[in-house]
């Protein structure tokens, strides 16, 4: 049954990616599912989040200087939000054969010795990191359980506003979305930018 | 013994004073009015940081379209996004590599100024920037160049 529908959503994953290229989702898109192996060797897939208003996306890895800037506040993200609804699902989106850093060996010692409270996830073939725009670590993408039950892209961007220094953050910019989400409030900024290591891409 | 220690406190601050200025630490302000000013000269404004290493890797291909170029009014100007605590690296690293002009662009909020540079720009880098204000010339690229495709790319838009 897993199989099948592991099949047939790599089936619309590759349908979908043939007929639509490269265009990434835009705020308010709806997103497809993924099944992505974390680093404790199980398959994380949206569906096992039902129960969650929403899903904080981060594409980061270990090596980026400034994604490990944002680490401890990815981690608080994820014991803030995930009780009220809003778990994180780390994603890495770097080749390893350019990074070897980023090997998924790396990524299992990274999370142990981190803690992670968060499924860190690998993306093999870079689709999804396609399928989303990202182009850089850290980025986030805040989705948004829509009416219609489907998860949708409510924010995408930086975490906030102060990489060095966590304690010097004037604009929270996911937990002001989410806040906003958890209260039916609309999202006042719902793209940020920052500076940021570029994705490793596969060269083929 | 107290003289020694004086020439040498001396020549400790002369040496900082020295390295001081091999990098410039700059705001967004400061830079954002180099973009502006009137100048015929070329600049090609490359984004880096010590950590990015495809930054690194593509710095040589930098100096060598400098070299290339160092008949006209062409300038490459290697703007760090390092942070300012890292300045001394920095410095040791722009030292070694003999690179010249450095600025270090230390504005937090990158949201608040990467679309002014570029609206192209997402904010990952390397990046660069080619502006010439005489030739109302603003090109920018995301990604790593090579030798030929940063040569491609200012010969397309430098003339």
């Amino acid at each position: 049954m897993i199989r099948t529908k592991l099949t047939l959503f790599l089936l619309i994953l590759g349908f979908s990616s043939s007929v639509f290229g490269q265009a990434a989702y835009e705020i308010g898109s709806p997103v497809a599912d993924f099944s992505l192996k974390s680093t404790e060797n199980t398959m994380v897939s949206m569906e096992n989040y039902e129960d969650a208003k929403g899903i904080i996306l981060a594409f980061t890895c270990n090596t980026c200087p400034w994604a490990k800037l944002y680490e401890s506040r990815l981690i608080e993200l994820h014991n803030e939000f995930a009780p009220k609804g809003y778990p994180v699902i780390a994603i890495n989106p770097n080749d390893p054969e350019v990074k070897p850093g980023d090997s998924f060996e790396a990524m299992q010692t990274r999370a142990a010795d981190k803690g992670f409270p968060f499924a860190y996830v690998v993306d093999p073939n870079q689709e999804i990191t396609r399928m989303y725009g990202a182009t850089r670590t850290p980025e986030l993408v805040i989705l948004q359980r829509n009416a219609e039950g489907q998860l949708a892209v409510a924010y995408k961007g930086a975490i906030d506003d102060s990489p060095r220094d966590a304690s010097a953050v004037n604009k929270p910019y996911v937990a002001t979305a989410i806040n906003a989400l958890l209260k039916g409030e609309k999202v006042e900024v719902t793209t940020t930018k920052a500076i940021g290591c570029s994705i490793k891409w596969s060269p083929s | 013994m107290e003289k020694r220690l004086l020439i040498l406190s001396l020549l400790a601050c002369l040496w900082q004073l020295g390295s001081a200025q091999s990098v410039q630490q700059i705001d967004f302000k400061t830079f954002e009015s180099h973009l502006t000013t009137k100048s015929d000269t070329t600049y090609l404004y490359n984004f880096w940081a010590t950590w990015c290493k495809p930054c690194i890797k593509e710095i040589p291909y930098l100096q060598q379209a400098k070299a290339d170029h160092q008949q006209e009014k062409f300038q490459v100007v290697y703007v760090s996004l390092d942070f300012p605590d890292q300045m001394k690296l920095v410095e040791s690293f722009v030292a070694r590599k003999g690179l010249a002009p450095v600025w270090l662009l230390d504005e937090p909020d990158a949201n608040s100024w990467i679309d002014k540079v570029s609206p192209k720009w997402t904010g990952a880098i390397p990046a660069s920037l080619l502006v010439n204000r005489a030739k109302d010339q603003y090109e920018f690229y995301e990604g790593s160049f090579t030798q030929e495709s940063l040569n491609a790319w200012i010969e397309e838009n430098g003339e």
